[in-house]
């Protein structure tokens, strides 16, 4: 039995926005489950007493001033743009538009 | 249609851009209505390699926003990513708080009917990052502008304790004020900088039995006018749905709409599958922040006394109407002008009436406060006691401020350039309503018969002292004489 079965892999995948053949499905089954095998072994860690970890450099408050510096330019933020229409990025058309943080 | 009652039941969701200079994890500049895709960095664009740093002023004003609502602030905060697969934010994920956001548990008061301010708890308010700006095309494609990518963005979610469609929008009012007394936000619906997301339901009481309908959630309203409407339309909706399908929330029931401002209708959208599995985990590139006491402390500081407050200190201290109060604490730059000639020893409900009236007259056609008028508080005040003194009339008053606007020179000065003192010396006055009794006997005649002209006949002869000393005449001390004359002869 594996630790990441065929059905997970296409729920990841497909939230993830990618499109997985059905061998593809079945590779990506075995590495997943052997990455998560291995990761597994922290649980033989005793963490008994011990803060969970916000951030692994332990260095907090690190800010920068409201201080405006130069932008790309409009050239140079679209020079690896796929396709371009006129200033703006050109992207297949969003049909159920839910975007906005 | 059977016997029931409901209770409608209304959370919301806000968001606020702040008003910094750069946005908030890189230095491109906060620029509405730039030409498209000329404020990106690698940082907006999510390049490999790309750091993203937290902006401090953007985190302060959070912070001060979080106190003006009551929250806790907290010791120790997070940012984490949250998936995202829209091309306006390109790195595919947006950096949000989740599990440790900086505050929690407040409370905002907002104004609603009768003398007590109503409480709605404040759940959380968070820190993040907006989105760019899609445009559909009339052909096959979009548009992307990653101008507003990366605006530092305030969202602040409320626990259910909104009743009613007004309400709604009262609180959402309360928070524009708050916002802009704060100068965290310019808090302008028209370029977006405040968005609200209302999740209504209701609880029906029917034959002894209680009901809940299934929750909507209205996305991305930028009006007021919107927010309180569409509230009212859902109201009406889910009550008519419930009647005719008896449907009642459960587990997945939660549905979410768009509002048809055209149509004046909440319009049903179409649901990702698993939408909600946004997969957050914490966002390694973004330093955890510790708050300290003294930083806090600092913070705190730059609070002043909120819009809801001043509002109800203007209504018991100064004996405005709730109205007047409302209308002068509408900007915290005006209220203070108003405090400002008050403290000069202007009488509070005369300078409130020359402020609301000719003051933000002038100042909405300029587009300015009160306090960029050019009036001196001090003018101000001495202008409001010659009112009160009775050396001038209200019009009179607001023809002075006129002239305050556009010279130096005093009030005293311009009232007496112009003409515009009242006489009030009753032995002056006296002299003219002798002559105008002595001209118009059958008025006098009709005045002293009594009956249905009498009143008529009164307002006359006043009409014509003052139109004998050219308007000058004080009419309260005018009518005074004439009342004596036409009682004793």
């Amino acid at each position: 039995m594996k630790k990441i079965d065929a059905e997970q892999v296409r729920k990841v995948a497909k939230l993830s926005r990618l499109d997985l053949t059905d061998a593809e499905v079945q590779e990506f089954s075995g590495q997943l489950s052997a990455i998560f095998k291995y990761v597994e072994k922290m649980n033989e860690v005793d963490t008994d007493g011990v803060e969970p970890l916000a951030h692994c450099l332990g260095v907090n408050n690190c800010f920068r001033d409201d201080v405006v510096r130069q932008s790309l330019g409009v050239e140079k933020t679209l020079a690896n743009a796929p396709e371009r229409d006129d200033e703006f990025f050109k992207v297949p058309k969003i049909l159920d538009d839910n975007s906005g943080a | 249609m059977a016997d029931l009652e409901y209770k409608v039941i209304v959370g919301l969701e806000i968001h606020v851009h702040l008003r910094t200079a750069t946005k908030m994890f890189c230095g491109c500049e906060l620029a509405y209505g730039q030409q498209a895709n000329s404020r990106v960095c690698p940082v907006c664009l999510g390049l490999p390699g790309a750091l993203p740093v937290m902006n401090k002023k953007a985190f302060e004003y959070s912070v001060l926003a979080g106190l003006a609502l009551n929250c806790e602030i907290a010791k120790f905060t997070k940012w984490d990513r949250k998936g995202y697969y829209y091309p306006d934010l390109p790195k595919n994920y947006q950096i949000s708080q989740y599990d440790l956001p900086f505050s929690e548990h407040g409370y905002i008061e907002i104004p609603v009917e009768g003398p007590q301010a109503k409480k709605i708890r404040i759940t959380r308010a968070h820190l993040e990052e907006d989105a760019g700006k899609n445009t559909h095309t009339s052909g096959n494609y979009s548009q992307v502008d990653l101008n507003r990518a990366g605006t530092p963005l305030l969202e602040i979610v409320t626990e259910p304790d909104m009743n009613s469609g007004a309400e709604v929008r009262a609180m959402a009012v309360e928070l524009q004020r708050i916002v802009r007394y704060l100068g965290i936000s310019e808090g302008d619906m028209q370029k977006g900088h405040m968005r609200f997301e209302p999740n209504i339901n209701l609880a029906i009481t029917k034959d002894g039995k209680e009901y809940r309908t299934p929750i909507a959630e209205i996305k991305n309203l930028n009006s007021f006018r919107a927010l309180e409407a569409s509230v009212n339309y859902e109201v009406v909706r889910q009550l008519d749905e419930f009647e005719r399908t008896g449907k009642v929330m459960v587990e997945g029931s939660k549905t979410t709409r768009g509002w048809d401002d055209a149509g004046r209708q909440t319009v049903l959208q179409r649901e990702k599958e698993e939408a909600s599995d946004y997969r957050y985990f914490p966002d390694p590139d973004i330093l955890p922040v510790v708050m300290t006491d003294e930083w806090l402390g600092e913070i705190r500081g730059r609070l002043c006394e909120l819009p809801l407050k001043k509002q109800m200190r203007y209504v018991a201290d100064y004996n405005l109407s709730e109205y007047d109060a409302g209308v002068l604490t509408g900007e915290r730059a005006n209220a203070e002008f108003f405090e400002r000639v008050v403290e000069a020893g202007g009488e509070p409900k005369r300078v409130c009436n020359l402020l609301t009236q000719m003051g933000l007259k002038v100042a909405n056609a300029r587009d300015c406060g009160l306090a960029e008028l050019g009036l001196k508080e001090n003018d101000m005040a001495k202008l409001a006691k010659m009112i009160e003194g009775g050396d001038i009339n209200a019009s009179a008053g607001d023809r002075i401020m006129q002239e305050m606007m556009v010279s130096d020179k005093g009030p005293g000065k311009i009232a007496r350039e112009l003409n515009l003192i009242q006489k009030s010396d009753a032995g002056e006055l006296e002299a003219f309503v002798e002559a105008v009794l002595a001209e118009n006997e059958k008025a006098v005649e009709d005045v002293r018969n009594g009956g249905k002209k009498s009143k008529a006949a009164r307002g006359f002869l006043l009409g014509q002292v003052m139109q004998k000393t050219k308007g000058q005449a004080n009419p309260q001390v005018v009518n005074q004489i004439l009342q004596e004359k036409l009682k004793s002869k």
